[in-house]
């Protein structure tokens, strides 16, 4: 057996599991909680190996040196890697106490139960529970690799619905980073530069003071970066709204409007990565091309970012809502000029980020201030404006899809040719730097456990759709986007199956088949066949209207990142002058399901927020960078907008368990996008089908 | 621009209780409640009445916080999340919230559950669409809408059973 990966790099069980307060154990992880729900689910695999009910896991906030290295919360992999080594932690220390408790008794182990941490020799209570036991087990050992893992069939925890443990405190009004106020708190504000390159010239400091009064604000200035700092957070708004106005800047960045489009990219300076499989020899068989896009789209986290920070001595204590407390350090050492043994970085949950946006920028920025100002906390709140103008978006893609069918109408030659920004390219940097004038950092990391010779490129994931194609190519072109861009929900694997996924209705049209069919005939693996055929049984796809009716039911299909879970959706919507969706279905099986609830409620959401992206979202640029500030200029999908979503799990608990945060995007987006085709006769492959898009497709056709 | 306001003593009734503060009379709602009366369930979100997140009720009805000043305010009625339900004493509809897992990320939910706490106060069986209309000046990013609409729904009907009873 091996050692799971984090496990592996944090390899001593007291790192991950402890005894040390009669009742309860000690559960600390390296991921965190922003709303995905995954706490609950890695304390149930927890509860689950050791035989201790739920109320007993205290999960330590995630907290440097306290928790064990676990990188990054991102790409759906908590419940996986995360999961992986709770489980194996929790296994091993679970085996060296009942091998104690065996010494103990003089009985063989395999005598031995635990019934929610009791010892049970031959069905009774022994006398001994971890508690007692916990003085004589030394748990700093390294694990071994060789203790096997509770069987799925045993399972009582695991499996099952448990209610989210941070969700109490959210629904009575508390919870954030945000709400915390410690003693001597300072207000600070931060102004940001109009592009990276712009150097400030001047401050209007009369009118940011006056704009400030009656309270006192203190204007903190090095090099391009400026911070307002008061005691009163309305004087420290009030400053940076009047120092905007006032402010000159030197090299400020002027973007053409048109760069919101995807058009655009292609004009964009790249990096391209050729398909190494020689180009097709010319043919005989039905080949069809065609483009889709999915332009700029913002994060749109509730609550713009929040940073608190404190320096004393020397030391530097940082509040973050950041998706982990190790790279964070490692970014604040750069930054802030100080040991990573001096930086603390504890963990304190903030409104959902779907990816990387300006959470890690609020915590440098009041690191940045703090360290020039120690001794009392500091706390930088970005305004709605910076948070839809500064953090970084998620990138823009084109994806030029070219399919041949063979003579049966199968696929044959599938190339997929993909234009985008960078997935991940904002890691591990921060807007301070750049105000700071410091020297870029080294570029951020490859993910790890990549095979060698394998690029990482978040653009490709899912670049061919999930089907037995025999020849598949593909070829990225990574731009130099105009703004900043990084992770967003899913990174282009939602592009790349909107794009893909609905280029097969295309495909089924020309093949002249049944879409559904056309997928089923193309499809061996088992797993996905059962996901497409309930999926449309849900739906009833075999009462499917007629198309061009006005009405719409379209489907979709696709394994994320072709090795994760099996994703089919369907959507039923109307059109007139405008989308209006009127119910989705999805099924999905992500191999063994710790909490169906919660896997649910992530489908549901992936859904709903891939039906926003489809309807209504675009980020727009022009000027110094994002022009589209306010909700107002970047709508969402909202309560009377939103369709009824029906999801249905396969509970296969003897298969890998695979996450399910980012899964449903792109099956939900190109459902959309064939339903609407189907209702319109005509098809829109630019995202979004706005007002105009859709009046345009109807002129066309 | 000259100077941004005066300093001034107002009354306010705060859930329930009279509160007498001395406030910039052009600072807003929102900032007084959080730093002033720690009250934390409202919530920054936007700053411009465009997300519902620092949702409270003024006499009665459900308002953006952010975009009121507290100059304004002598003598009104504001009910926060907090004087709705708390750990110990919840309202159903947080009951119903937490027992659906009506919710992700929760950063809106504070916002919804007083917006919530308005329509059921004027409507006490209110329809799925009703709800929808209520709530739809409320953003919510997770995509937790169903379930909310859901956890409304069910707190309605406990609610008209309970007042039946």
């Amino acid at each position: 057996m091996s050692i799971p990966g984090t496990l592996a790099a944090n390899p001593r069980l007291d790192r991950w599991v402890g005894f040390e307060t009669t009742g309860m154990v000690r559960v600390a992880i390296g991921k965190v909680e922003y709303g995905q729900g995954a706490l609950t689910g890695l304390a149930q695999i927890a509860a689950e190996e050791l035989d201790v009910g739920m109320h007993r896991v205290d999960l330590v906030n995630p907290e440097t040196d306290l928790s064990p290295d676990e990188g990054l919360t991102v790409g759906s992999m908590s419940t996986e890697t995360s999961g992986a080594s709770i489980r194996a932690a929790c296994a091993e220390a679970r085996s060296l106490f009942v091998a104690a408790a065996a010494q103990k008794l003089g009985c063989p182990p395999g005598a031995l139960e635990i019934d929610d941490g009791v010892f049970l020799q031959d069905g009774e209570p022994s006398g001994l529970d971890y508690w007692s036991l916990a003085g004589e087990v030394d748990l700093t050992v390294a694990p071994t690799g060789e203790v096997a893992a509770k069987s799925p069939d045993r399972h009582k925890i695991v499996g099952r619905s448990f209610g989210r443990l941070d969700l109490p405190a959210k629904v009575f009004g508390q919870a954030y980073l945000h709400d915390m106020a410690p003693a001597g708190l300072l207000h600070a504000r931060v102004l940001r530069q109009p592009g990276f390159k712009a150097s400030l010239v001047s401050l209007d400091e009369a009118a940011i003071r006056r704009a400030a009064a009656p309270a006192e604000v203190e204007i903190l200035r090095d090099a391009s970066f400026v911070a307002f700092i008061s005691e009163s957070e309305t004087a420290a708004v009030a400053a940076v709204n009047a120092a905007e106005l006032g402010a000159k800047w030197q090299d400020a960045r002027d973007l053409a409007p048109a760069l919101s489009e995807t058009a655009s990219l292609k004009e964009l300076p790249c990096q391209s990565f050729p398909s190494p499989q020689a180009p097709p020899e010319p043919s005989n068989r039905r080949r069809h091309t065609a483009g889709y896009s999915r332009p700029y789209i913002a994060h749109g986290s509730m609550g713009p970012s929040c940073g608190l920070a404190l320096c004393q001595d020397g030391a530097l204590t940082v509040w973050t809502h950041a998706q982990g407390v190790y790279p964070m350090r490692a970014l604040l050492a750069r930054v802030c000029g100080l040991e990573p043994a001096k930086i603390k970085v504890i963990h304190s949950q903030g409104a959902g980020t779907y990816g990387h946006n300006g959470s890690d920028d609020a915590a440098i920025d009041a690191a940045v201030i703090a360290v020039r100002k120690p001794g009392r906390p500091i706390r930088v709140l970005w305004r709605r404006e910076d948070e839809f103008g500064h953090e970084p978006v998620g990138t823009a893609m084109h994806v030029e899809l070219t399919a041949e069918l063979d003579a049966g109408g199968k696929i044959a030659d599938y190339a997929t040719e993909i234009w985008s920004g960078s997935h991940t390219g904002g890691r591990g940097r921060c807007l301070a730097e750049t105000a700071l004038g410091l020297p870029p950092g080294p570029p951020p990391a490859a993910p790890p456990n990549l095979p060698p010779g394998v690029r990482f490129s978040g653009g490709i994931l899912n670049a061919i759709p999930s089907y037995d194609i025999p020849v598949k190519r593909v070829t990225e072109h990574v731009v130099q986007a105009p703004v900043r861009t990084s992770s967003l929900r899913g990174l282009g694997g939602p592009v790349n199956t909107y794009a893909n996924e609905c280029f097969v209705d295309e495909l089924a049209e020309l093949a002249g088949e049944d879409p559904v069919a056309f997928r089923l005939a193309q499809v061996s693996d088992p797993r996905a066949r059962v996901v497409i055929e309930k999926t449309a049984q849900m739906c009833g796809w075999d009462k499917r209207g007629a198309a061009a009716t006005g009405r719409g039911l379209g489907f979709a299909y696709c394994r994320y990142r072709d090795r994760g879970a099996y994703v089919a959706a369907a959507v039923a919507l109307t059109v007139d002058t405008e989308v209006r969706l009127e119910r989705m279905w999805c099924v999905t099986d992500c191999g063994q399901v710790i909490n169906p609830d919660a896997c649910k409620n992530q489908l549901e959401g992936g859904m709903i927020m891939a039906a926003s992206w489809a309807l209504k979202e675009q980020v727009k640029l022009g000027g110094a960078g994002i022009v589209s500030t306010t909700w107002d200029d970047y709508p969402i999908l909202r309560f009377d907008e939103v369709p009824p979503v029906e999801v249905e799990l396969i509970m296969a608990q003897n298969e890998r368990s695979v996450g399910t945060g980012e899964v449903s995007l792109g099956p939900a987006l190109a459902a959309i996008g064939n339903a609407v085709a189907h209702a319109l006769g005509a098809r829109l492959r630019d995202l979004p089908f706005t007002r105009d898009r859709i009046a345009r497709a109807l002129l066309a056709g | 621009m000259g100077g941004r306001c005066l300093i001034r003593d107002i009354e306010l009734t705060v859930n329930g209780k009279a509160r007498r503060l001395r406030v910039e009379d052009t600072a807003n709602l929102l900032d007084v409640l959080r730093n002033q009366l720690d009250l934390k369930a409202a919530r920054f979100g936007c700053g411009a009445g465009q997300c519902g997140a620092c949702a409270v009720i003024l006499d009665g009805e459900d308002v953006a916080a952010c975009q009121l000043e507290v100059g304004n305010l002598e003598g009104r009625s504001i009910t926060t999340l907090e004087g709705i339900g708390t750990a110990a004493n919840p309202h159903p509809l947080q009951t119903a919230f937490i027992e659906l897992n009506a919710g992700q990320c929760g950063y809106c939910l504070a916002g919804i559950l007083v917006g919530a706490k308005a329509l059921l106060d004027r409507n006490s069986s209110p329809t799925r669409d009703e709800i929808a209309q209520a709530l739809s000046w409320h953003l919510c990013r997770c995509g937790a809408h169903n379930r909310i609409l859901a956890a409304v729904a069910l707190a309605a009907e406990r609610m008209s059973r309970r007042a039946a009873a």
